[in-house]
């Protein structure tokens, strides 16, 4: 397959990146850039949108931090690799819906993408685990700026980058979090904290759908107004509310554990049950489970090294992963199969749940503290 | 009977019906599941009407009958349709509806941030080329020698600085 390179190599989401961290998952920023004098892929006629992606092809596959990378059109990949690179978080499921003149271009590692013809020419990606917004933004803004070098884009003075769609006019800038909740979840919290922080401008999506526990507690918080402030301000305006929340988050779990540890405890231990158990478990099922995992680990249950092989099996145990690694079209039903099966193998060789040393007050999250100014 | 039930965004089944009074004046819209979700607006509270409220868009007037851009033939009604534009030029030429609908959906109307150095400095080498040689131009044809050899020398400079050699 065209994708196994990116499934085989360390990537930044399976371990080989950042180490992970407790509550923030992940870290993306993205820009939409145009090219001038072309129209937008949502209008330009196949031969245009072609002629765009041959060329941002040939000069950006140039580029030091791209060369050696991985580089797909669209219309060459089978529907269950257009499926992987989605749950990898590479492209969107609008750049797979398109027929004609879309790529993508993955560096070494999966910490940048670059999509072609998605709603803009190109949309840079930065995306790392844990809470490392001031990095993301550096390297973004680095392959940015190599980018202007070879590709002219279309610019107003007024208007900034200008994009298909007049929500991201300006800086283009769209920059999230994924984070892990499952204090303020279990406390009843969330829709207190959405209310926030939209009031704040801000956009709160469950990662899997809308928030309840079967979600596994992630949602994704991004900034929704790109025109009118700088990339520095939005980016430290988003992560003054990260901190809040995490505030929030780490307070609701030791609420949690300080009145109602059994609650907890049983939630883990049940989880862990039926990982190490059982025989058919959707991914659905999985993603709360293996959330409840990564609690353990945060509060003590596990040792920390075991948080990136967690988020390793999140990856590994969706749909599109599981039938890429039965190597054969099976049913949904074979794949609820192989995923118990993976579970059980990996699970075995935890060591069991230790309830005895729990700590609930994690080092306050070590990025970030002072924005970014530079 | 009922208004048929339709997103004023994409024309699909219309499930959500939002009633906003802004000056004293009802505004009613019917959206379908997906718009408000795409358009990253789901506080119902921050809800910017504006954005869905481009009212019968083929009464907008250009300069010459019905508004237009002018380099991909995009009109408000694909807008409409599409939420979004045709080519970097749509921004110009529709400028006049866009600036209201960006003070509902951003911060500000102007841009305060990153900007591509590099191709505004390629953008403006270029210009000061055009502006000199034009000035030498008219230098020549009106006989002011004096004025010309000065031009003549600060192009040479300007192309040097460009392409050292």
């Amino acid at each position: 397959m065209l994708i196994t390179p990116l499934i085989e190599e360390k990537a930044e989401l399976t371990g080989g990146g950042l180490s992970p961290e407790p509550i923030v998952l992940s870290t993306r920023i993205r820009l939409a850039r145009n090219l001038s004098g072309e129209a937008f892929p949502g209008w330009a006629d196949e031969p245009q949108r072609e002629s765009i992606l041959e060329r941002c092809f040939e000069r950006l596959t140039q580029l030091p931090a791209l060369k050696d990378g991985v580089f797909l059109q669209i219309s060459d990949l089978t529907d269950l690799e257009k499926q992987v690179l989605v749950e990898r978080r590479l492209v969107s499921r609008e750049l797979i819906e398109s027929t004609d003149g879309a790529g993508v271009l993955v560096a070494p590692a999966q910490g940048l993408a670059l999509m072609v013809n998605e709603e803009d020419h190109l949309r840079i990606q930065g995306l790392h685990s844990g809470f490392n917004f001031i990095r993301t933004w550096d390297e973004v803004d680095a392959l940015d700026t190599q980018i202007e070098d070879c590709l002219d884009y279309a610019f107003s003075d007024d208007y900034g980058y200008l994009t298909a769609c007049p929500t991201n006019l300006g800086t283009g800038l769209r920059a999230s979090a994924m984070l892990h909740l499952p204090g303020l979840v279990m406390r009843g919290h969330m829709e207190k904290v959405v209310r926030m922080v939209n009031q704040l401008g801000l956009a709160v999506r469950g990662s899997l759908g809308e928030g309840s526990e079967a979600t596994g507690s992630i949602f994704q918080i991004s900034n929704q107004q790109t025109l009118g402030e700088s990339e520095q301000d939005i980016l430290k305006r988003l992560i003054n509310i990260l901190h809040a929340i995490i505030e929030q988050e780490n307070n609701a779990r030791g609420v949690m554990l300080e009145k109602q540890p059994e609650v907890v405890f049983d939630k883990i231990g049940r989880a862990f049950g039926i990982l190490c158990n059982g025989h058919l478990i959707s991914s659905q099922e999985a993603v709360s489970h293996l959330s409840l995992m990564r609690l353990a680990v945060d509060i003590g249950v596990f040792p920390a090294d075991k948080r990136a092989a967690i988020d390793r099996m999140s990856m590994e145990a969706q749909p599109g992963h599981v039938q890429c690694s039965a190597q054969a079209d099976i049913e949904p039903g074979e794949r609820d199969k192989l995923r118990a099966t993976r579970f059980r193998e990996q699970f075995a060789t935890f060591p069991t749940l230790d309830f005895s040393n729990i700590q609930w007050t994690p080092n306050p999250s070590k990025e970030e503290d002072n924005g970014t100014d530079e | 009977m009922a208004k048929p039930e339709q997103c004023s965004h994409c024309q699909k089944p219309a499930t959500i019906h939002l009633t906003q009074i802004i000056d004293n004046k009802i505004h009613k819209v019917d959206l379908c599941e997906d718009c408000p979700f795409k358009q990253g607006v789901t506080d119902t509270e921050g809800f910017s009407l504006a954005d869905f409220m481009l009212k019968d868009p083929s009464a907008i007037e250009g300069e010459h009958g019905a508004l237009r851009c002018e380099t991909c033939g995009f009109t408000p009604a694909d807008f409409k349709k599409t939420g979004r534009f045709g080519c970097p030029k749509c921004y110009e030429s529709f400028k006049r509806i866009l600036d209201p609908m960006l003070m509902n959906m951003h911060k500000d109307t102007v841009h305060r941030g990153k900007v591509p150095e590099k191709a505004l400095a390629r953008l403006s080498r270029k210009r000061r080329l055009d502006q000199l040689e034009s000035d030498l131009q008219d230098a020549i044809s009106s006989e002011n020698y004096e004025e010309a050899a000065r031009l003549r020398d600060l192009l040479t400079e300007a192309k040097e600085s460009v392409n050292p050699t």
